[in-house]
């Protein structure tokens, strides 16, 4: 009995072409609809828009499937490991530690790749250990990370907090840059880190696939999982970087996206599972928008309503996934 | 040839696998028997580098395990473990294709394609070759993964009890086929058997490991007699020949 998904299975391309031509109109529908204006003005405003959300959909799609193969795990993600608090916790520490005068001295892409270059860091030491263990208990790593992203947004609170009222006003302008007000040349960066890691992806996608066996099968099958892994937890670093400079912390949007594309696909070929994965994203998120934008006029944050399906979405995979 | 020398893992204080030194020959059979704990898997996750050891070497036709490419000892060497949970939703073929994995990178030729349809034949799961992996039985899921071990086609193959979940009927057929393709394709298994008797019939050679230790080895008929086998697993095991195999009655 052929279902939709035994059709999808042996016919991926019709299904991406299908996300792509969805993908376009919604992209095409935020450009044009309801514009007021010169279109000198309003296309590139929203061009720029545009341009930030697809990154930032793309980076959050391909983080968290990745991770989700590192870990072969489909409930974790890297904002529920607290990753993305990481980064809001390395900025804080910057303004905190060298002063806002030296911050704003940097130049916004300078600031940007130091912060890269930390979270990798960083990331590295934290995850590591965590996944380089045998036989873990998933409800301890969960709860790790739950607590993890705790005390790194208590410890931003905190010294957000004692910091001068100048400097924490100049901190949160660099936080929480969202889609109306974004920076030229952090955009610009943050699209290069993205092309330049996803080169290197695309290059081992077909090693990713054998990573899903887990440990112990990848290395049987001559895969070097030590550097394997730490070269997607290096990308998956770079990519949380992107996504949170440009929109701020999304907890359950990467898995409610990742999910979907399992669902949708019923493939495992990550050269299949990835594109579909970021389509979908590209397409909440500019559809998304573009309800807020045209039929809530800016009443209500489309965090919140991303929030709302991803954090259902969680509730379900742990009703079901677990027993699996 | 495997020549394992003074291999050791130790985790803490405590020794799991104690100073054991092993040549397995290319071509041929040996089983790895011993009671629950003695070491067994370890050993085979050592032999595979699986696992570092804590002190001690193995070579595999003159290549370190501990240093050479992973992808170059894939082509030699190929190990099926004990546990296999995986998290993905495969199907048969999908997970039969991966033993192709260390020849083609992930772009399948034609050749592997033949290879893959012929080791979901040899284990005689054609009908099962589209089915999901979580929605066969343990024993049907336990073939496909030894299928995959074949399809890697490797001159040393490492099975850790690969006879689990099996009923009788694929349990005898699953000894026959490593028995003929070790006779024709001179290929060396390495098994972790529980049954001694599946052990005695079906190898050239039995290695007996007890509390981390390599105890005993030597040929079936030396392995099996009863002095030997209360020395390995501290019962008393009766022995019988019948039609020229010696069998240990371990039910009562």
């Amino acid at each position: 009995m052929p279902t939709l998904r035994d059709a999808i299975r042996q016919r991926p391309v019709a299904l991406l072409v299908a996300l792509a031509v969805l993908g376009l109109l919604a992209s095409l529908a935020f450009m044009t609809v309801g514009a007021r204006g010169p279109w000198s003005f309003v296309l590139p405003f929203r061009g720029m828009k545009l341009a930030a959300m697809a990154l930032v959909a793309y980076a959050i799609a391909v983080s968290t499937i990745l991770f989700q193969t590192v870990t072969a795990n489909r409930i974790l993600t890297p904002s529920i490991m607290g990753l993305d608090t990481l980064y809001v916790l390395i900025q804080t520490s910057l303004v905190f530690l060298i002063g806002s005068g030296a911050a704003v001295a940097l130049s916004p892409s300078t600031l940007f790749l130091t912060q890269v270059a930390a979270m990798i860091g960083f990331s590295g030491l934290l995850y590591m250990w965590l996944f380089s263990g045998r036989a873990q208990s998933l409800h301890l790593v969960v709860l790790i990370g739950l607590i993890l992203g705790v005390l790194f947004r208590s410890l931003s609170n905190l010294m957000q907090r004692i910091m001068a009222p100048n400097e924490f006003a100049i901190l949160q302008d660099r936080l929480f840059a969202n889609f109306n007000t974004i920076d030229t040349d952090v955009l610009a960066v943050a699209a290069l880190s993205v092309l330049a890691v996803s080169a290197y992806g695309w290059r081992k996608i077909r090693t990713f696939d054998v990573l899903l066996l887990g440990r112990d099968p990848a290395i049987a099958l001559g895969v070097d999982y030590k550097a394997t892994v730490s070269q997607i937890l290096i990308v998956v670093a770079v990519l949380v970087s992107v996504s949170t400079a440009l929109v701020g912390p999304t907890t359950f949007f990467g898995l409610l996206v990742a999910s979907l594309a399992y669902r949708m696909t019923g493939s495992e070929r990550h050269a299949f599972l990835l594109p579909v994965a970021a389509l979908i994203a590209i397409l909440l998120l500019v559809g998304g928008q573009l309800v807020l934008e045209r039929v809530f006029a800016f009443d209500t944050a489309l965090s919140i309503i991303i929030e709302f399906a991803g954090g259902i979405a969680f509730i379900f995979l742990i009703l079901r996934g677990v027993s699996r | 040839m495997i020549v394992a020398r003074n291999l050791t893992k130790a985790y803490g204080d405590a020794l799991v696998v104690r100073d054991v030194s092993l040549d397995i020959p290319r071509g041929g059979v040996t089983s790895i028997i011993g009671p629950n704990g003695a070491g067994k898997s370890t050993l085979l996750s050592l032999l595979s580098r699986l696992l570092p050891a804590t002190a001690g070497s193995v070579l595999v036709d003159e290549l370190d395990v501990a240093t050479a490419p992973s992808d170059v000892l894939a082509r030699r060497l190929s190990i099926l473990r004990q546990d296999n949970h995986i998290a993905a939703r495969l199907t048969v073929r999908d997970l039969v294709a991966f033993g192709r994995f260390p020849h083609s990178r992930g772009r399948p030729t034609e050749d592997d394609q033949r290879r893959i349809d012929d080791a979901i034949r040899y284990l005689g799961l054609e009908a099962f070759s589209d089915r999901f992996l979580d929605e066969m039985s343990g024993g049907q899921r336990q073939r496909a993964f030894v299928a995959m071990v074949l399809c890697q086609d490797t001159d040393y193959v490492l099975m850790d009890e690969p006879l689990n979940n099996l009923d009788m009927r694929h349990a005898a057929g699953m000894m026959k086929l490593i028995r003929r393709i070790a006779n024709e394709f001179n290929k060396a298994f390495v098994l972790v058997l529980h049954d001694i008797n599946f052990a005695s019939i079906y190898s050239d050679h039995i290695v007996a490991m007890r509390e981390g230790a390599l105890i005993r080895q030597g040929p079936p008929a030396e392995i099996l007699q009863s002095d030997v086998l209360r020395e390995i697993f501290e019962i008393d095991i009766p022995v019988r020949e019948i039609d020229g195999q010696r069998l240990g009655l371990f039910y009562f």
